[in-house]
Formats: C-alpha cells, sequence, structure tokens
C-alpha cells in the first residue's frame, strides 16, 4: 500500500514522514523519526510509556494514528532539556530518585509537563490523578510524586511546564 | 491491508460505513487501536471523521446535545456540563480522556462503558446517521439492545434533557484502582423530585449485564417516595432486579452481587463511598 505523507511540529521543529495508512504516532516518531523518549510498552493504553503531548494534552502515540498528527505539535521528553541543562521536571526526578530503571520516566516527565503547565501548584491528590494512567513498577511512585511537588514548588516552577521550545 | 479514509463530512462516514462490513469508525481510538496492535484487526478501512459538527457542544440550554466525537476530557473543560464530570471523569487516566469519545463509550463492551451508563439514566436518545441520509434519534435502550447485531451506521451525537437540578443527577463507579480502575460496576440515578417526592426514576448499572441496564425494580420502589431510609432500603431490596453481572479478572459475580445494594445504598443516601 502506497505510503501517505504526514508533517507536524516535534519539539519545535518541523518534521515530515511517510507512514502506513494506520501506522501509530509512536512508530513514527521511534523508527521513522529516531526519537526514542517515548517507549513501547504494552501497545494498549495500559502503561503510559508512550505517553506525548499533542497540542499540550497528553495522548498516547501507541493508540493514536499519525495520520491524525498532521499539523499538530508533538512534544516528547526528548525536547525538554536545553542542550546540557536540565528542565526543572528532569532535575526533580534526579534529585528524588525518581527514575530507577527509566523506562517509565519520559512518560512520567510528559504527564508531569502536561499537569504543571495547566496548573502550577498542584496538591498531592492533583499529582496523584495526573500520573494515574502511567506504570512504574521501580519506584513505588512517592518518589515520582514528591520529585513533581518539588518542581512544581521550585523558583523555576513557572517554566517547569514548559520545555526548552515551549 | 488495513487502510484508513478520512472523510470530511458526516455523510461521507456514514455512506461508508454502511456500504461496507469491513468498514470501522474510529472515534478516539482507545479501543480500536488495541485491536490493531493486538494483530485482531488486520484487514478493512478505518474510517476517521474530519468534520467539526462531530466535535460539537451544544450544552447551554435545557436540551443537550454532545457531538460523537466529543472527548472525555472536552467534556470535562464545558461548565455547562458540570453534572456530567463524574462520569467523563470515571474513563481512565488524563492520556485515555483527551482521546476517548463519548462515541465510541456506546461501544465499548462491558466493564466499560461508564459514561453510557450516565446517560441511560438521562434518558439520551443516540442520532445514528445510516447511509447518507439524515440522522434518526433512538432511544438509549434501543440502540444498546441492538448494539451486538452490530451495523448500526455513524453515531454523529447523543441528545438529553438537563436535569432540573444539578443535584438530581448522582453518578458512581466503583473500582478497587484508585483514583483509574476499571469498574467493578458504575451507578448513575436521576432522582427527579416533585413536592419533596421522587417522581419517575431513572437509575442505571454498568458490568452488571451484558450492557449498562436500567434497574427497574429501584425505579418502581423510589416512585412517589420521599428519599429516606425506608425508600432507601426498599430500593436495596429490588436492586438486582434485571441484573445479569459476569466474572472477569474484576471481580466475580457472587462478588458483584454483594456489593450492588450496599453502593446503591450509599449512592442514594449522598454518602460517601
Ligand atoms: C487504559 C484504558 C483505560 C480505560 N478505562 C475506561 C474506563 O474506566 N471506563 C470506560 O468506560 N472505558 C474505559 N476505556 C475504554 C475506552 O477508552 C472508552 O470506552 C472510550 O470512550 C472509547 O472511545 P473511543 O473514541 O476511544 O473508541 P474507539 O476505539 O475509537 O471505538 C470503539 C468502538 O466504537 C465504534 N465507534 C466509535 N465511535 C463511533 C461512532 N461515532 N459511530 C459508530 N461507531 C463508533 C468503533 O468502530 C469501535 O468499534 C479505557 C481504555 C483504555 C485504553
Ligand atoms: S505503550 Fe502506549 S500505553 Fe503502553
Ligand atoms: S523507574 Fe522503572 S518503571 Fe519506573
Amino acid at each position: 500500500m502506497a505510503k501517505v505523507p504526514v508533517q507536524f511540529r516535534l519539539n519545535g521543529s518541523d518534521r515530515a514522514a511517510f507512514v502506513d495508512a494506520p501506522e501509530t504516532l509512536l512508530e513514527t516518531l521511534r523508527r521513522g523519526l529516531g526519537d526514542f523518549a517515548p517507549k513501547y510498552g504494552c501497545g494498549q493504553g495500559a502503561c503510559g510509556v508512550c505517553t506525548v503531548l499533542v497540542d499540550g494534552e497528553p495522548q498516547l502515540s501507541c493508540l493514536t494514528l499519525s495520520i491524525s498528527c498532521e499539523g499538530r505539535q508533538i512534544e516528547t521528553a526528548s525536547g525538554m532539556a536545553n542542550g546540557p541543562e536540565l528542565h526543572p521536571l528532569q532535575a526533580a526526578f534526579m534529585d528524588h530518585f525518581a527514575a530507577q530503571c527509566g523506562f517509565c520516566t519520559p512518560g512520567m516527565l510528559t504527564v508531569a509537563r502536561a499537569l504543571l503547565s495547566r496548573n502550577p501548584n498542584p496538591t498531592r491528590d492533583e499529582v496523584v490523578e495526573a500520573i494515574s494512567g502511567n506504570i512504574c513498577r521501580c519506584t513505588g511512585y512517592e518518589p515520582i510524586i514528591a520529585a513533581i511537588l518539588t518542581a512544581a514548588g521550585s523558583p523555576a516552577s513557572r517554566r517547569a511546564g514548559g520545555g526548552n521550545h515551549a | 491491508m488495513l487502510d484508513v479514509r478520512s472523510c470530511a463530512s458526516l455523510s461521507e462516514a456514514a455512506g461508508i460505513l454502511s456500504g461496507d462490513r469491513q468498514a470501522h469508525l474510529i472515534g478516539g481510538g482507545t479501543l480500536v487501536m488495541r485491536e490493531v496492535n493486538e494483530g485482531r484487526l488486520t484487514s478493512g478501512t478505518l474510517v476517521r471523521v474530519t468534520d467539526p459538527a462531530f466535535r460539537q457542544m451544544s450544552a447551554g440550554g435545557a436540551r443537550i446535545e454532545i457531538g460523537a466525537g466529543v472527548t472525555m476530557a472536552m467534556v470535562l473543560a464545558n461548565r455547562d456540563l458540570a453534572f456530567l464530570h463524574p462520569a467523563a471523569r470515571a474513563i481512565g487516566g488524563p492520556a485515555v480522556r483527551t482521546m476517548a469519545t463519548v462515541g465510541g463509550n456506546l461501544f465499548a463492551q462491558t466493564p466499560y462503558g461508564d459514561f453510557t451508563v450516565a446517560l441511560l439514566a438521562l434518558d439520551a436518545q443516540i442520532v445514528v446517521q445510516a447511509g447518507y441520509s439524515s440522522g434518526r434519534g433512538i432511544p438509549i435502550e434501543e440502540f444498546l439492545a441492538a448494539r451486538e447485531r452490530g451495523g448500526q451506521g455513524l453515531v454523529t451525537a447523543v441528545q438529553f434533557a438537563r436535569p432540573q437540578n444539578a443535584g438530581d443527577f448522582r453518578f458512581r463507579k466503583i473500582s478497587r484502582v484508585k483514583p483509574k480502575g476499571i469498574s467493578l460496576m458504575s451507578i448513575a440515578a436521576l432522582l427527579p423530585a416533585a413536592g419533596g417526592r421522587i417522581s419517575q426514576p431513572r437509575i442505571a448499572y454498568g458490568a452488571m449485564a451484558p450492557t449498562p441496564v436500567r434497574a427497574r425494580g429501584v425505579e418502581r420502589a423510589l416512585e412517589g417516595k420521599t428519599l429516606d431510609a425506608g425508600a432507601i432500603h426498599a430500593a436495596r431490596q429490588a436492586a438486582l432486579e434485571g441484573c445479569r453481572p459476569a466474572t472477569d479478572a474484576i471481580a466475580s459475580e457472587w462478588y458483584r452481587r454483594e456489593v450492588l445494594p450496599v453502593h446503591l445504598g450509599r449512592l442514594l443516601a449522598g454518602e460517601e463511598r
């Protein structure tokens, strides 16, 4: 079957790819465009490791058709750091040992970023709700919750929702 | 081979769905794309609707219309639909809610379909468009009864009357994992009152039968009563009428039957869970 062209902005840069019609955004990002931050965990919407932002809202890239992203803004965890300077959320994750194996981390950072851009001072319950679609098998969640609350309260908190290219 | 067709109009999509048994509408894709990823859906056509009418809402007045392509996140962002927020918030986590549509929820197999339980209690009309003709409203119970036969065409919208008072409508999802877990059951209740007495209540359950069902015994027990301890006791006694729950990974049939009256009683009494 003929490939279909799709264009969108990925972490602030214009990108284009030829995709199979039913191809998922996750496949296009990883295999087509070489962005390996979003991961393939379950392919069922259940684990959240593939979460990316589409026009600022968290979306599961394993269940999203690439062609539905034509002209949209896609942001992944790859776009959060500014060179060697980590995003406040990434720094807080390091400080709190919120990443162990790290497999869930890009998804966690992404949902946290969506939360803080909408709500710079979330309560603990709001953080728990924001990460409720993301599974972590290592940390027991508490370090992740602490990291997100710390990033929210940090002097850089106003920047915490945005990324390098936001 | 699986193909995707993007349709700029509702009638184009409805035409394809009616003419081709191998065509499946894709709303948010949270269920359809699982089938694709699992290799269970490998041929036919996924039909996408890009018509803005599919995602429109008219929620300010007494009669509410929600486009079938409206997502749970869009419902949550609409203040006029505040009474429905507990039902929209019950669907998955934030990323699922950005994607999951009202139309897709009508087709979700039990124990999913929590939003549909709310629509059943609200006596919604499901607007279905078959072929290129215009849409026609079908009562939700009729729609659910026919659902398993398939081939109904394109659902374009749902319509229902706004509850007279926001407090007349109650919704509760019971799950083991908080804040996000699959339904053990969900319960929606529309309890309009005239002169302090309940008049024409509608109670609906999710995960207590193969599709969301009405609790007619409870409705009869509450009709004309004030919502006091006696009425709630009678409602609990009638709670299981019409239920055919399944045993699944979330709960056994026995457990669902045991706990339904408890949760119904709490919902009617306005108690926290
Ligand atoms: C992690 C996870 C958690 C979930 N949790 C819940 C939950 O708690 N409660 C719950 O109820 N659901 C849950 N779901 C299931 C699902 O997300 C919702 O039921 C959702 O509303 C389905 O909508 P959709 O737009 O994604 O459907 P799709 O996947 O797009 O479609 C589902 C089915 O409906 C058909 N369809 C969709 N729209 C139309 C239309 N307008 N006209 C005709 N046919 C149509 C499709 O052809 C398909 O057969 C969950 C899913 C995931 C992945
Ligand atoms: S890989 Fe997308 S949710 Fe698990
Ligand atoms: S750090 Fe290993 S899954 Fe979260």
